[in-house]
């Protein structure tokens, strides 16, 4: 249903995140998060992959907001479906997350200063 | 001979765990895939249902898997799409739910209360109704059918 694989490529945590983020698979993609915040400043989510996200997979990249600012941590994420950046656009999360196309474009982000 | 107005019903008992909302998911998908939907309202109308049942199965059942609601949908030609998520009990008047702003949700750091924001701006019309000790949540889109 959701499969989360981690990776480090240089100093980018790579998170990419397949299937479908809802209310039972959550709490993997949280875990994720939170695992790369403790050891990285840059994380990239690449949901090339990513089917389907509801309000619970939405909140978990909301409840990091505030940490990121405190801990100066820059989160990208990159490669949504129009399906799926569509509902980030619903809630106007499109203006307060980082979110680009492509992997290379999340990496010159994520290295911005 | 293609008809201006048709209704088709169907119905789907639906048990309250978690691991159902991916079957709910998949049977929305199918009915209005096969009545032409596009795809971005597809998951937008996925996405209300999966919102209503999560709060259903969650806050209403908790999780109890020896506990089941029931979802009717009817296809309207000419209108629209409605869901009615028929449940025991008082329920929760989502029609006076107070919004949480985007920036309390961040502030405090809850990872829910989000969903009921999605539902609204997805659908045309909520309705809530309660009768004989039932709680009926209605929810309406007009969207073209094939």
């Amino acid at each position: 249903m959701i499969e989360i694989n981690t990776r480090i490529e240089d100093d980018i945590t790579v998170i990419t995140v397949a299937g479908e983020v809802d209310a039972s698979s959550s709490i993997e993609l949280d875990q994720a998060i939170a695992d790369a915040i403790e050891t990285s400043q840059k994380i990239i989510v690449d949901c090339a992959q990513l089917q389907y996200i509801s309000s619970a997979g939405l909140g978990v990249f909301m409840s990091y907001i505030q940490e990121f600012e405190a801990r100066e941590v820059k989160m990208v994420i990159c490669g949504l479906q129009e399906k799926v950046f569509n509902v980030f656009q619903i809630l106007g999360l499109d203006q307060l997350l980082n979110i680009c196309d492509s992997l290379d474009e999340a990496k010159s982000l994520a290295n911005e200063v | 001979m293609r008809l201006n107005h048709w209704r088709m019903k169907y119905n789907y008992r639906i048990q309250c765990t978690k691991d159902q909302l991916k079957s709910i998911r998949a049977f929305v998908t199918r009915v209005l895939r096969e009545h032409g939907v596009n795809d971005l309202v597809i998951n937008e109308l996925v996405l209300a249902v999966d919102e209503m049942c999560a709060n259903l199965i969650i806050h209403s059942h908790q999780c109890n898997p020896n506990e089941f609601f029931d979802l009717h949908m009817r296809l309207d030609k000419g209108k629209g799409v409605t869901f009615e998520f028929i449940d025991k009990g008082e329920g929760f008047n989502i029609t006076q739910y107070q919004e949480p702003t985007l920036e309390q949700v961040i502030k405090e750091k809850k990872k829910g209360g989000i969903g009921l924001i999605l539902v609204r701006r997805i659908m045309d019309s909520i309705q809530f109704e309660q009768k004989n000790n039932k709680t009926i949540y209605r929810l309406f889109k007009k969207v073209d059918l094939g």
